[in-house]
């Protein structure tokens, strides 16, 4: 099982080591900027949403601050880039965002000791009011944070521990993965110490871990203070790849971002949040150029995941373990075929009504028109409203009908496979 | 003087609103445990629908019709969503309020698009109330104060001279026991949800014209509205209410203050120079930085007492 | 019995406790014997368990003091009197669900194997912890459950575990919250066995409503009524005390 991992995480690193090289423009001899600045962005991302894991999923805290510290990273990063490139100072490029996570870290520090006395709801809420004094002074205060405008830098300071210049995109690329790999594979080792343990241990039940010798607010504290030295390292890349900090990479925005990738890839698995990275940034970069109402389409995504599916993608995933094992899954290929009509048309309904809707007033208000398969589209018409509308609804009403079909078949099947006595 | 006495009761005017959203929180969160992140939104809410409703009838009967709706909302959200999530834990049940802004807020953009709507203040109460030494107080205000304040003496009447009140009470501290006895626990956390959301869209109403109507407004009430609730102390009513007035009165007295933490210790001969964050910090007025008060204000009180001024629980 | 003559362990001295105004725990003194075997009874909501949660430091106390071999514990935190060599049981299985029995074990080895908060040994390769982890399994007859999720074990299974984490730490005081409570015969059997086994040589203070077990494993027994001791002594003293029979016995066999 260990191997398993082991190559798997290999095979990972193997193709976002070589995906550059998929999408390379043989005919102009360049790479494709898209490609890489998504890839790019997905590393710091994935770095984000597991260390908010670390909170989230594996120590049950509720942050709405985690962007402090992956801001205070980028912030620190600027700030020592224009330092390396035009004073001098020696520190080369490769060592700055672990430079970064200590800025993190001491960030974490500070906050936690005041957030970690609390857990569960309180935190929570500490949390949000840390994470909005800091977006606030961002704004506020010219020094270190540059006010609106932020802090720019330029990253070609010419200190390399490999001679690297890091003119080129691909170069940067190559710099955050190294750094992703390191602090995942540092983040997964966390949760085989003992520290990890008691932290899934005070999630579950802290009145416990407190009559077995442990305080649960050191566990807290340190968990926190952790987390946030990776968030760091996350803003340190960010600030490279962008050569700008803005209070946005430290703004409520991205604590909930972070707490979207970490949920809808699942938090019950380490591997989760990686996954809801991945996707939500591909969502992102894909879908937000199609449509300016992606954020909805996140929003409800998250919601139907809380209601319907808390364990997240990676939870849903790992359900099916015991029946792949039990070589069943061909049981459930009819029962998940006939979700894929229904699935289509709830989906292509509410699209539908968000995309019209949004159309109707924002588009207007921007003199934009919808336009479906190069054939523009009436907003103000009846027909395609009634459409939307209708889909959406028997939509629903189909899905209820085959997704209780689909969880009695689950039922029986998983019924026999679970563990007895 | 005339200063201090205007800006005395904007911030009086200030705070009560906040504690109309605040006690409405603190309500559903001593009751149910549930910390409605949502709860800005919905204030939200009562301002669009006041001033969608007033375009066609008119404020006053916006002024019943908003909150109402807010309330039915309310109730909607308690049935069909948090009430699927409550056996899934505290966290399920936060996240699910927290993807209800993203939604609400998208949904209001959607609905009435990005700029600000054309809400205001009805003639009818669009003059000066009194004018101290040449400033005015406009009559609204005063209208928003006597409305804030009947609505939480009737709220207080209904908590505390009423059946149902009492049953709302008792459901606060023993849920098993007044479910014992044969009332229905889940209508009275529907209820009290929806009378949360009822007060919150009642403060959308009267605060909708008095600030501005616009998509970011969830946004800027939300943090300080929870800034109110922490720093009064989590579950307490009492300590809601002293901490909505102090935040009301720091934010507008914040306004018309011109020093910084710099000029207090100027009389000691210790000037501060050079071109820092720490002498930006110092020299900085504090009118510049009203936005920032609650927050450092929240900071510094859970550093001194982190139950909050009042509270007496810890989660 | 002669542990009267051994050490106190476990050291009350009139301990009240008020929740809002009233007086829940109205002047407590006991002294338990190292190596002892106590057990509290009484009528529900006589404070049994209060007492519990105020002596393990769950609860502040209102006044009075509580020593544990001879050292003050009853203004510490719940952390520090474990570490100190007191541990307990909850009434309402208290583990942790989402863990694996295995880690719900290993976790409650670590403090007093002394890994502390360390976030640099790796778990997987603690032979010796993870050794004495097994063996505790082993001791506890759930070794067939090893990587269950500790949420999906039967109830009984469960306040297994729950006795093997509270004794896992090495405490010599051990406090365990009607252990027994919503066992079926045989599994309460069991679990005795099972109790009179892991707590050899250490000291035992047990709140329990089965009479047979109580008079059974018990050396001493302390009725508390009303938040009063009414009675303290060997159990043929107890059977035999009037008080104890009017104000409890008498009520059970009416």
């Amino acid at each position: 099982m260990r191997m398993r991992e082991l190559i798997f995480a290999l095979v990972v690193i193997v193709l976002a080591l070589l995906l550059p090289w998929v999408f390379y423009d043989w005919a102009h001899n360049r790479h494709s900027g898209f490609m890489v600045s998504m890839l790019s962005q997905m590393g710091m991302m994935i770095i984000l949403a597991v260390s908010y894991n670390m909170l989230l999923g594996q120590a049950g805290l509720f942050s709405l601050c985690h962007a402090t510290f992956f801001g205070m990273g980028g912030y620190t990063t600027v700030h020592l880039l224009n330092a390396v490139g035009k004073e001098g100072v020696p520190i080369p490029m490769e060592v700055i965002p672990l430079l970064a996570g200590l800025a993190g870290l001491a960030t974490a520090i500070v906050f936690g000791a005041m957030a970690t006395k609390q857990r569960a709801t309180a935190f929570a809420m500490i949390t949000l009011g840390i994470g909005e004094l800091m977006a606030t002074a961002a704004l506020m205060f010219h020094h270190f944070f540059g006010g609106e405008g932020g802090v720019s830098t330029d990253r070609m300071v010419d200190r390399s521990l490999f001679g690297l210049s890091y003119a080129s995109g691909i170069q940067v690329y190559y710099l955050i993965l190294v750094w992703t790999v390191i602090a995942i594979g540092l983040m997964y080792y966390l949760t085989m110490t003992p520290l990890g343990r008691m932290a899934n241990a005070t999630r579950d039940n802290f009145e416990r871990a407190q009559f077995m010798g442990y305080d649960p607010r050191m566990v807290r504290f340190l968990q926190f203070s952790l987390a946030g030295f990776f968030a760091g390292i996350g803003g340190g890349l960010y600030a490279i790849t962008y050569e700008i900090v803005t209070f946005d990479s430290l703004a409520g925005a991205l604590s909930a971002n972070a707490l979207l990738m970490a949920y809808i890839g699942g938090t019950g698995v380490f591997g989760g949040p990686i996954l809801g990275a991945i996707l939500i940034t591909v969502l992102q970069s894909g879908v937000s150029l199609l449509s300016n109402s992606w954020l909805v389409y996140v929003g409800v995504l998250f919601i139907s995941m809380v209601m319907f599916a808390p364990a997240g993608l990676a939870g849903m995933i790992k359900a099916h373990g015991p029946v792949r094992r039990a070589g069943r899954m061909h049981a459930l290929i009819v029962p998940y075929l006939r979700l894929v009509l229904p699935g289509l048309a709830l989906v292509l309904g509410f699209v539908g009504v968000v995309e019209l809707l949004s159309f109707y007033t924002i588009g207007a208000a921007q003199g934009k028109k919808l336009v479906l398969f190069g054939s523009p589209i009436d907003v103000k018409s009846a027909i395609p409203w009634v459409i939307s509308f209708g889909s959406l609804i028997v939509g629903i009403v189909w899905m209820k009908f085959e997704s209780a079909h689909f969880h009695r078949v689950w039922e029986n099947l998983t019924v026999d496979l679970r563990p007895r006595r | 003087m005339e200063v201090f006495v205007i800006s005395l009761l904007n911030g009086l005017v200030y705070g009560m609103l906040l504690f109309m959203l605040a006690s409405g929180l603190t309500l559903i969160f001593s009751m149910m445990g549930v910390l409605n992140f949502a709860h800005a939104s919905i204030y939200m809410l009562g301002a669009y629908f006041a001033y969608q409703v007033s375009v066609f009838l008119g404020f006053f009967p916006a002024l019943i019709i908003a909150p109402i709706l807010c309330g039915l909302i309310g109730a909607a959200i308690e049935v069909w969503g948090l009430r699927r999530v409550h056996h899934n834990g505290h966290i399920a049940e936060l996240l699910f309020t927290f993807g209800l802004v993203f939604i609400i807020g998208r949904a209001v953009q959607m609905t009435w698009g990005m700029l600000p709507m054309p809400y205001r203040v009805p003639a009818i109460l669009d003059f000066p109330l009194f004018s101290l030494y040449g400033a005015n107080f406009p009559a609204y205000r005063a209208f928003m104060l006597l409305v804030s304040a009947g609505m939480l003496a009737s709220t207080w009447l209904l908590l505390t001279k009423t059946r149902v009140g009492l049953i709302i009470q008792a459901s606060l501290t023993h849920p098993g026991m007044v479910g014992a006895l044969g009332h229905n626990v889940p209508v009275v956390f529907t209820t009290v949800f929806a009378g949360g959301c009822l007060l919150a869209g009642l403060a959308g109403v009267i605060g909708g014209n008095y600030q501005t109507t616009e998509p970011g407004m969830a946004e800027a009430m939300g943090p300080i509205v929870f800034v109110v609730v922490v720093f009064g102390g989590l579950g307490s009513l009492a300590g809601c209410f002293i901490a909505s007035i102090i935040m009301g009165m720091i934010q507008t007295f914040a306004v018309v203050i011109d020093y910084s933490l710099a000029d207090i210790v100027k009389p000691l001969g210790i000037v501060f120079s050079g071109d820092n964050l720490l002498t930006e910090i110092l020299t900085v007025p504090v009118a510049r930085i009203g936005a920032l008060l609650p927050f450092v204000m929240m900071v510094a009180i859970l550093f001194f007492r982190p139950r909050g001024l009042m509270g007496t629980r810890d989660t | 019995m002669s542990t009267s003559m051994a050490p106190v362990a476990l050291s009350i001295r009139d301990v009240r406790k008020n929740f809002g105004a009233t007086e829940i725990i109205r002047g407590v003194t006991l002294d338990i014997a190292q190596g002892e075997r106590h057990c509290i009874i009484g009528p529900n909501g006589a404070g049994k368990t209060t007492c519990f949660n105020l002596i393990s430091g769950r609860f502040p106390i209102t006044s009075g003091e509580i020593h544990l071999n001879g050292e003050r514990i009853d203004q510490l935190p719940p952390h520090k009197i474990n570490r100190m060599g007191l541990s307990r049981s909850f009434q309402i299985t208290s583990i942790f669900h989402r863990l694996t029995v295995f880690e719900n074990l290993r976790c409650a080895l670590l403090w007093s194997r002394g890994y502390k908060y360390s976030f640099w040994h790796p778990l997987g390769t603690q032979k010796a912890l993870n050794a004495e982890a097994e063996r505790l399994l082993e001791d506890l007859n759930l070794h067939d459950r090893h990587n269950t999720e500790a949420g999906l074990l039967s109830y009984a299974e469960q306040r297994a575990l729950e006795i093997g984490m509270t004794i896992a730490g090495g405490a010599t005081v051990i406090l365990l919250d009607e252990p027994t409570a919503g066992m079926s015969n045989t599994e309460t059997d069991y679990a005795m066995a099972l109790i009179r086994r892991v707590t050899e040589g250490k000291t035992l203070v047990m709140v329990e409503h089965d009479m047979k077990v109580v008079f059974d494993l018990a050396d001493v027994i302390t009725v508390l009524v009303y938040g009063q001791v009414i009675a303290s002594g060997p159990p043929a003293e107890v059977r035999s005390s009037r008080a104890v029979q009017e104000a409890y016995l008498g009520a059970l066999e009416e």
